[in-house]
């Protein structure tokens, strides 16, 4: 507690310089960190998991659940074709309602990254790309910062890299935030501006809070833009409460800092009533100003057709069903 | 050669570990069954009890705090005392009680045997009233007992050793410290006790024996604030009681009522231990 | 009413909320794209009051005695309002001391020629069947219950319903188990008296009824003035469970009414939950007799909190401690004992989590606090807290607006609070927090000790054997160990000292019904 107490405290930016100047410092500060207690943590997300969130409060909730899902597809069988498809529909969730706004980002594997920039274009809608040899990362680091750099040069707006959870777990935290440091170079352009950075914990893996807590302020540190919880490759992948403890340490995070940092649950978000469920959660936990696609996002496929059709739901008052919603 | 002169005792009373007169300078005649004068005793006063009140909450921390073991040995240790005396106390409950050498010498030694009883519960009581409690949650829960504290034992009137001891051992063999009001006209095996008390590795405080008048002390130990229970053991009159309960309600000590004709010789049960026993109850997440 | 839904402002002082500038130079801002993402509506969330149409409230109410709900209207009676809206729900008969003698005779004969002879595990049925319609009924139960008392809904259906359940359960399981619970005997001790305050009317009502028909007792309970309809919904509940008559009895009414209960010759055992002031005249009338009895009164809990605990589950703890119920809660972590090296940061975190708090309607889903239970109530809390602005304390509370009809009090810290303030003393029984703080575990051991109160502690470390050397010093009958205000059947509850004697729950709980 002590050391989130000083940075807390407001001491802010020079602190944390400081904690990662060394192996050891780091290692000193990230165990320093509050722990975490299970089951209060746990506790404390199913009762947010209470909250009522009905009529004008969740049409509002649908439409930006809506705005903040990076749409996803992360298989071995993708092709060009499925890329475009669901590219289209990231930018036009609703063929029949226009009002219908767009989703945040569609992502996609590195050698997919062409085929959904060029369908894409200028809509608003982000490319965003996996890389650093995801899932697992098992890859040296040479490999995975040319993938890192093969995404941004093809378009990539965001790239979502993993840690070493093998490095991580085994303590290694200098070599996990070096590694991150490094992507974090490869995501520059040439033009000077950057790929935004997403570091994927595989929370799945880590198998404690106090482990996603450090993994947060480690990735934080070492200047993410975004910290999400999972490939979706892995189970258990984003669970509320593994949420609740990162959105506290971006909440903490910007104290010490003045930073925002976003945050990205993925994988097993799947229904309306999941989705509101976390955004109770950014809203009272990390605040309204996370309320925002720059700020959260959900890593999700087929969340987009119940968020869809809870709000066909919530415009006709009729019950909808999946054969009116495209399939991509 | 002149014969030689008897060297009489002075009966005092036993607090803190000393013995000292009561400090309002008065003692009272005691006699044997039959009306034969034995000794002056010391009359004890209120500001005895508050003495001893003080005496036996300092004496609290340390003797509750002491290992339940620990506290066995000691009980036990002061059985072997008490055995060691074992003439002189069948002596004097002879005397006090009117009793015949053979029965007083029962009684001795079922008091002895009381003292070994209950010292063997010092470290066993924990594990048969206390335990784990299945709750519905993600939660490790036990119930321990923990001494109620301060226990001032108005002792029985007739059964001046065995009465005593089975009021005194289950007291504080479970960490509390006591003030006893010993039998009025029976005192002398309670003052033979302190000595006893005082040799056998007893910390001075847990055990504060005053001789003396239970309807004169008895209400200001029953409203003093700092006592946290009170056991009315000696008590036969019941608009005493009545007074007696009343004034502990003012910081609801915990009440032993009297049990008129209560058998000492009889097997004991827990009631004597569990009566000045606080259940504690402690809950801690289970996660990882 | 359903308006009433307020959530509370943002701190005002943390800085750390609602400031959206503070992004610093953050490079994600502005890149967001064409589709108006900046357009950031509050998520206010919508009203979701629960549904009252489940509850069935008629316009007055008899006693029920013997089975049977007495004429209302004969003899004197009181209202009982929403303490929300001040709305009359219902009138309710004030039993008289006749009243009273007819429900301790009928619990006498249910006693004698009935429950006393039945097999514990006939009994045992019984319970569990109104541990079911409990269950069934658990909807109309939770509503009714934020009706007449004003607490949250979201408590009343997660906390007290569910608890009223697994307690009739439990101890359903002894009724034909007795002699294996270790205690003194397995016999009943008659008919007893038994009455229970207002913070938790059905859940009290649980904790008194269902240990006692368990071992073998017939009962006459006595809700709260202010809060008696849910026990009257009970009394019909044993109607439908086809409860022998008189084996459970409810009289309504004040001080008056439970003074002749307890004072009743015809009375074997007397159980209490209420003020400490109440509990020592109950000992002092029942004293000289053979009744038994056992009390479990008021508290002024220390929630300590060390510099290694972990700090967001330790201000969920402290929210929950004092502001659950509205701080009406007898072990309620009213005295926060935070170590210093952690004061500033555990107070922040604190204040920054109280103005996410919802104050309002307790029918509303939503809501986290609910009304003060009564006017009374009210005044005592405002003149307790008064009395830390006047000796010196530092009140805060979020920004908060409270609605304008019913009984209302923000949820309030108190900073700079000394073992000399009577906040840091007396029982203030709604939510208001005294902060004070402390340098090593022995100094917080002693300030928690020095109460004297003994109900409940709490402690928050991350480090094992301090909390277990924690809990061996605390003189509290509960400790929650990096958690708090858990209840649960198996779990005995009772205090030391001041707090009351018997515990309740637990096998433990069936030593207060048997001879």
């Amino acid at each position: 507690m002590t050391t989130a107490v000083s940075a807390g405290n407001g001491a802010g930016s020079g602190d944390l310089a400081e904690a990662t100047s060394s192996e050891a410092s780091l290692r000193r500060f990230l165990h320093g960190l509050p722990g975490v207690d299970q089951v209060g943590a746990e506790a404390r997300a199913a009762m947010l998991g209470t909250r009522s969130i009905k009529t004008t409060a969740k049409e509002l909730a649908i439409d930006l659940a809506i705005r903040m899902v990076d749409l996803t597809t992360l298989e071995g069988q993708d092709t060009p074709g499925k890329v475009r498809a669901l590219s289209s529909k990231a930018m036009r969730p609703d063929p029949a309602d226009p009002s219908c706004p767009q989703v945040a980002a569609v992502c996609v594997y590195p050698d997919m990254v062409p085929f959904a920039r060029e369908t894409l274009g200028d809509s608003g809608v982000h490319v965003a790309s996996v890389a650093t040899a995801f899932p697992s990362g098992r890859a040296s680091m040479a490999v995975r910062l040319a993938d890192t750099r093969d995404a941004v040069e093809a378009g990539a707006d965001e790239v979502d890299m993993v840690i070493d959870r093998g490095a991580f777990l085994s303590g290694r935290y200098q070599q996990v935030f070096d590694e991150i440091v490094a992507v974090r170079e490869a995501c520059a352009r040439p033009d000077g501006t950057a790929a935004h950075l997403k570091v994927i914990f595989e929370t799945g893996e880590l198998a404690t809070y106090d482990n996603v807590r450090r993994a947060s302020w480690l990735a934080m540190m070492a200047g993410a833009d975004f910290i999400k919880t999972s490939t979706g490759k892995v189970s258990p992948a984003a669970t509320l409460p593994v949420t609740l403890v990162m959105l506290e340490a971006v909440r903490d995070f910007r104290e010490a800092t003045g930073q925002m940092v976003g945050v990205k649950p993925a994988g097993g978000i799947r229904t309306s009533k999941d989705a509101i469920k976390y955004l109770v959660m950014v809203n009272e936990v990390a605040g309204p100003d996370w309320l925002d696609p720059v700020w959260f996002r959900f890593g999700a496929s087929s969340l987009l057709n119940d968020l869809l059709m809870q709000r066909t739901k919530m415009k006709t008052g009729r019950y909808s069903g999946p054969d009116y919603f495209t399939l991509d | 050669m002149s014969e030689r002169l008897e060297v009489r005792k002075t009966y005092k009373l036993y607090v803190g570990g000393a013995f000292p007169r009561s400090e309002s300078g008065r003692s009272y005649e005691v006699t044997d069954a039959k009306g034969k004068f034995l000794a002056n005793a010391s009359q004890a006063s209120r500001k005895d009890g508050r003495d001893a009140v003080g005496a036996a909450r300092k004496a609290f921390g340390g003797w509750s705090t002491r290992t339940p073991y620990n506290r066995g040995q000691v009980l036990y240790r002061v059985a072997e005392v008490l055995e060691g005396r074992r003439a002189q106390f069948v002596e004097e409950v002879s005397a006090s009680e009117g009793l015949s050498r053979s029965k007083a010498e029962t009684s001795v030694d079922a008091a002895t045997d009381r003292l070994v009883w209950y010292a063997g519960w010092a470290d066993k009581l924990a594990q048969v009233v206390g335990g784990a409690n299945p709750v519905a949650g993600p939660y490790f829960n036990f119930s321990l007992p923990d001494p109620t504290g301060v226990v001032a034992i108005l002792a029985p009137q007739d059964s001046s050793l065995l009465g005593l001891v089975s009021t005194i051992a289950p007291a504080i063999v479970s960490g509390n410290t006591t003030v006893v009001v010993s039998s009025y006209q029976r005192p002398l095996p309670a003052i033979t006790l302190s000595e006893v008390m005082a040799t056998s590795d007893v910390p001075g405080g847990v055990v504060n024996i005053l001789t003396g008048d239970a309807a004169e002390i008895g209400p200001w130990l029953a409203s003093h604030m700092d006592v946290n229970a009170l056991d009315l053991a000696g008590i036969e009159d019941a608009d005493l009681v009545r007074d007696l309960e009343v004034a502990a309600a003012e910081n609801l000590k915990r009440v032993l009522r009297p049990a008129p004709g209560t058998d000492w010789t009889a097997q004991p049960g827990l009631e004597r231990m569990t009566a000045f026993l606080e259940t504690k109850t402690v809950w801690h997440p289970i996660g990882i | 009413m359903a308006e009433n839904k307020v959530s509370t402002g943002s701190t005002g002082e943390s800085g750390s909320t609602g400031e959206s500038g503070s992004t610093g130079e953050s490079g994600t801002t502005g890149e967001s794209g064409t589709h108006a993402l900046d357009a950031r509506t509050a998520f206010e969330y919508a009203p979701a009051p629960e549904s009252r149409a489940v509850v069935d409230l008629r316009s007055s109410y008899g006693l029920f005695i013997d089975g049977e709900f007495t004429a209302p209207g004969a003899g004197s009676s009181f209202k009982t309002v929403s303490p929300a809206t001040e709305e009359v729900l219902a009138e309710v008969t004030e039993a008289s001391a006749e009243d009273v003698d007819a429900a301790v005779k009928a619990a006498r004969r249910a006693y004698d020629k009935v429950w006393s002879r039945m097999p514990g595990r006939e009994r045992a049925k019984y319970l569990y069947r109104i541990a079911r319609i409990v269950q069934e009924r658990s909807r109309e139960l939770a509503v009714l219950e934020s009706l007449d008392n004003g607490k949250p809904i979201r408590e009343s259906r997660d906390v007290d319903v569910p608890l009223v359940a697994s307690w009739f359960f439990y101890y359903a399981g002894w009724a034909d188990k007795l002699e294996y619970a270790g205690l003194r005997s397995t016999q009943p001790l008659g008919v007893a008296a038994q009455v229970i305050p207002w913070n938790f009317p059905l859940m009290m009502l649980a904790w008194k009824i269902a240990p006692a028909l368990a071992a073998g007792n017939t009962v006459v309970l006595k809700p709260a003035e202010t809060t008696p309809l849910t026990a009257l919904l009970f009394a019909e509940i044993c109607q439908q469970a086809d409860l022998p008559p008189g084996v459970v009895n409810i009289v309504t009414g004040a001080g008056e009414t439970g003074k002749a209960l307890v004072a009743h010759p015809g009375v074997d055992k007397v159980a209490f939950t209420g003020s400490t002031e109440v509990g020592r005249a109950i000992a002092k009338a029942v004293a000289g007799t053979e009744k038994r009895v056992t009390l479990e009164l008021g508290g002024k809990a220390a929630n300590i909190v060390f510099d290694d605990a972990p700090v967001d589950q330790a201000v969920e703890g402290i929210v929950n401690g004092i502001f659950f119920n509205q701080g009406h809660v007898c072990c309620a972590g009213s005295r926060l004992l935070v170590q210093e090296s952690v004061a500033e940061e555990v107070l922040h975190s604190l204040k920054r989590r109280m103005a996410t708090l919802r104050v309002g309607d307790p029918l509303d889903k939503n809501t986290d606090i609910g009304a003060i239970n009564s006017r009374d109530q009210l005044e005592k809390i405002h003149e307790l807290s008064d009395t830390g602005d006047a000796e010196g304390a530092e009140r805060w509370a979020p920004q908060c607006e409270l609605p304008s009809t019913g009984f209302w009090f923000p949820p309030t810290i108190f900073t700079g609070v000394t073992q000399a303030h009577r906040i840091a003393r007396e029982e203030i029984f709604g939510p208001v927090l005294s902060v004070l703080t402390f340098r090593t575990p022995a100094e917080a051991v002693e300030k928690a000790n020095n109460t004297p109160f003994g109900l409940s502690a709490g402690v928050w470390s991350d480090k094992g054997s301090r909390i277990l050397w924690m809990a061996d010093q605390l003189r509290a009958g509960v400790v929650w160990a990096n958690t708090f205000n858990r209840f649960d059947p198996a779990s005995p509850f009772g205090g030391y000292k001041e707090s009351g004697y018997g515990r309740e729950g637990g096998r433990h709980g069936l030593e207060a019904y048997v001879r």
